[in-house]
């Protein structure tokens, strides 16, 4: 298994290479640049603009400035924020602990929505418990995350007022003490909410048609013939077999754990990755966002793995070498 | 369970009277098993052969109430076990019963064992089951019981999982889980079906020699008329949910009475015998929605059908001693004529 892991990890550095390419080039092609995104270029010095871009680099060959940029990334300097003057690891590193909360909470919040609601629709399936179920899910992927996170805004913070609308924290509140806690917890607990039921639909469904095919299996008739109480069978043999889909899933949530929600991060003005990520397209703040970028794609690769791992653990069939 | 002691040593352990299974095929329930009557008296071994969909099988999810829910269900008839109504039961009173005093073994040994779980755990299910046993106990009970299968190693085997085994070695495990409780009466569903020929002769051998130790009944089902031969005391014949023809195993072989059975063992090919063409019955049995609603149901496929075979149903009634036919070609047949015996 160690073997296996450290071989899929050397692995993963062409392919990592190949992306640091393309996130690169992608992000040359977009219009403007750091500096345009910085000052008005129309009511510019066009001298003090040449002196500037000379200064940045822009205007080397893009090879070279790609071998400049990644020459700091092997080094995990993926340089200094534009907008932010300060380096992109730095930012990331303030930011990443609220996107973590958020996203766990979130995780959570999906799994154990989706197992409780999975399990009964996959037990009690075509009941009206399984069809109520059915709908809430449908109705939650339906709606749009913008739409969901706006109506909870509007219901929970501003009309009853539970808890506030916006941030990752009370103003004036001091690090380490209770207060500071539960301020966190009360700006985390909506978006997390929303981000949450919005993605159990999948889960439960998977679940749930996972658990009605393996009921039907021979070897549930077995477990019949040998006594096996009706909530044994479904709680032991059918759910053991039925959560092995589901618990590989939660390697690919690891992509989404640091990348943040872009969209409900932004409409609660949460100062998480997805809304620094969002700044930093909207101010062509280049470094963030090829570093946003690269280290997503180097978690769903890591989640890739987790994913095969869990694989091994959970499905005695499974063994990897 | 309330044993009732039994009058005397031939006492049936199991007795099915009229009993009826049937099966929704789009909202309309068919009968699969239709007025079947037997028995099966301690430490015997009853063969049941029909071809494909005869509901041998049927009949016998029916005994151990494990038919599937919704789609199959017994409608009529009694299933008595040991002096208990088994047909009355709720879940909760049957899988009291089920893995205890009835076990069951199936025809597919390679799907029957859960793939996620050690074969120690799904042996020792049943001993938690049943019994109040300790987790060192069940252990060193699954080891002993594996080695009474015949399974080498089986302090390794019984941390080992399903896909590492054989198929003969699962059907072995499959055999000490269903013997695990020393049941009363072992449902062996072809069991042999799916296993090739060398380990078909050594299940069997194994079947045989647990029913001698254990003093159990076996109810075998197979199609297999040579293993009837090899293991059974008494034979049922059935076709089209209902009993052709009840008899010992000799005159199964000697004295066949019912049409239907005859051309079974015609179409076994003799060994002395050089013939181009395999004798077969022509036809399948009929799909439970085209089941003829009188007559003989084997009628159409029978070279010796009668014009009433189509219109009056056959009695399964004595014909000699011990041997029951249901066919009018036999007097006993025919039906009852109103005054009642």
């Amino acid at each position: 298994m160690l073997q296996y892991t450290i071989r899929r990890l050397i692995g993963m550095i062409p392919i990592i290479f190949l992306i640091s390419v393309v996130v690169f080039t992608l992000a040359k092609l977009m219009p403007g640049d750091a500096l345009s995104g910085k000052i008005d270029p129309l009511n510019s010095d066009p001298e003090y603009i040449e002196e500037m871009r000379e200064k940045m680099g822009l205007n080397d060959p893009i090879p070279v400035q790609y071998v400049r940029w990644m020459s700091g990334v092997v080094q995990g300097d993926f340089g200094d924020s534009f907008i932010h003057k300060r380096p992109v690891m730095e930012l990331i590193g303030d930011r990443l602990p609220n996107t973590i909360i958020l996203g766990l909470s979130a995780l959570v919040i999906t799994y154990l929505l989706a197992f409780l609601m999975g399990r009964y629709s996959g037990r009690f399936a075509y009941s009206i418990g399984d069809y109520l179920i059915s709908a809430f899910n449908y109705l939650a992927l339906a709606i749009p995350s913008f739409v969901a996170a706006l109506v909870a805004i509007y219901v929970f913070a501003i009309n009853l007022g539970w808890v506030p609308a916006s941030g990752s924290i009370g103003s004036g509140v001091e690090a380490g003490t209770l207060e500071y806690y539960l301020s966190k917890a009360k700006h985390t607990v909506l978006p997390a909410i929303v981000l949450g039921a919005m993605a159990t639909a999948a889960y439960t469904q998977f679940l749930r048609n996972d658990m009605i095919e393996s009921s039907r299996k021979d070897y549930v008739r077995t477990a019949r013939a040998k006594g096996t109480k009706e909530s044994a069978i479904y709680n032991k043999h059918i759910l053991r077999n039925s959560i092995i889909p589901i618990v590989t899933l939660l390697g690919f949530d690891i992509a989404n754990l640091f990348g943040g929600a872009i969209i409900t991060e932004t409409i609660f003005t949460y100062p998480g990755i997805g809304y620094l990520f969002v700044e930093s397209v909207h101010a062509r703040d280049y470094s963030v966002m090829m570093a946003i970028t690269m280290m997503l794609t180097i978690l769903t690769l890591i989640g890739n793995l987790v994913a095969d791992l869990l694989y091994g653990l959970v499905d005695p069939r499974i063994r990897l070498s | 369970m309330s044993t009732n002691p039994r009058q005397h040593k031939d006492a049936p352990l199991l007795e099915v009277n009229n009993l009826e299974t049937a099966f929704s095929i789009d909202g309309t329930f068919y009968n699969a098993v239709d007025n079947v009557s037997f028995r099966v008296k301690p430490r015997q071994i009853v063969g049941i052969v029909g071809e494909s969909g005869c509901g041998k099988s049927v009949m016998s999810l029916s005994v151990m109430k494990l038919l599937p829910k919704g789609i199959g269900q017994i409608r009529n008839g009694e299933i008595i076990f040991d002096g208990v109504h088994l047909e009355k039961m709720t879940d909760s009173e049957i899988n009291k019963i089920r893995g205890k005093d009835i076990a069951m073994i199936f025809q597919e040994p390679m799907t029957s064992l859960n793939p996620v779980f050690s074969i120690g755990f799904q042996l020792q299910e049943v001993l938690f089951n049943h019994m109040k046993i300790s987790k060192r106990e069940a252990r060193l009970k699954s080891i002993a019981l594996l080695k009474s299968v015949g399974i080498s190693r089986p302090e390794k085997i019984v941390d080992e999982y399903p896909h590492q085994l054989s198929g003969g070695m699962r059907q072995r495990v499959m055999i000490a889980i269903a013997i695990a409780c020393q049941p009363k009466l072992l449902i062996a569903d072809e069991p042999t079906t799916a296993l090739d020929v060398t380990v078909q002769a050594q299940i069997l051998e194994l079947l045989k020699e647990i029913q001698e130790v254990n003093d159990m009944s076996v109810i075998l089902i197979t199609h297999d008329l040579g293993v009837v031969a090899e293991m059974c005391d008494e034979v049922i014949v059935m076709y089209a949910g209902k009993i052709a023809e009840r008899t010992d195993v000799d005159s199964l072989f000697h004295n066949l009475k019912h049409p239907y059975t005859q051309l079974l063992m015609g179409a076994i090919p003799k060994m002395d015998e050089e013939v181009e063409k395999l004798s077969t019955i022509k036809g399948i049995v009929p799909s439970l929605k085209n089941m003829p609603k009188t007559g003989c149901k084997f009628a159409a496929r029978c070279p010796k059908a009668m014009p009433e075979c189509l219109t009056v149903t056959p009695r399964l009634a004595e014909n000699e001693a011990g041997h029951e036919v249901a066919c009018l070609l036999y007097e006993t047949s025919q039906p009852k004529q109103e005054v009642n015996t």
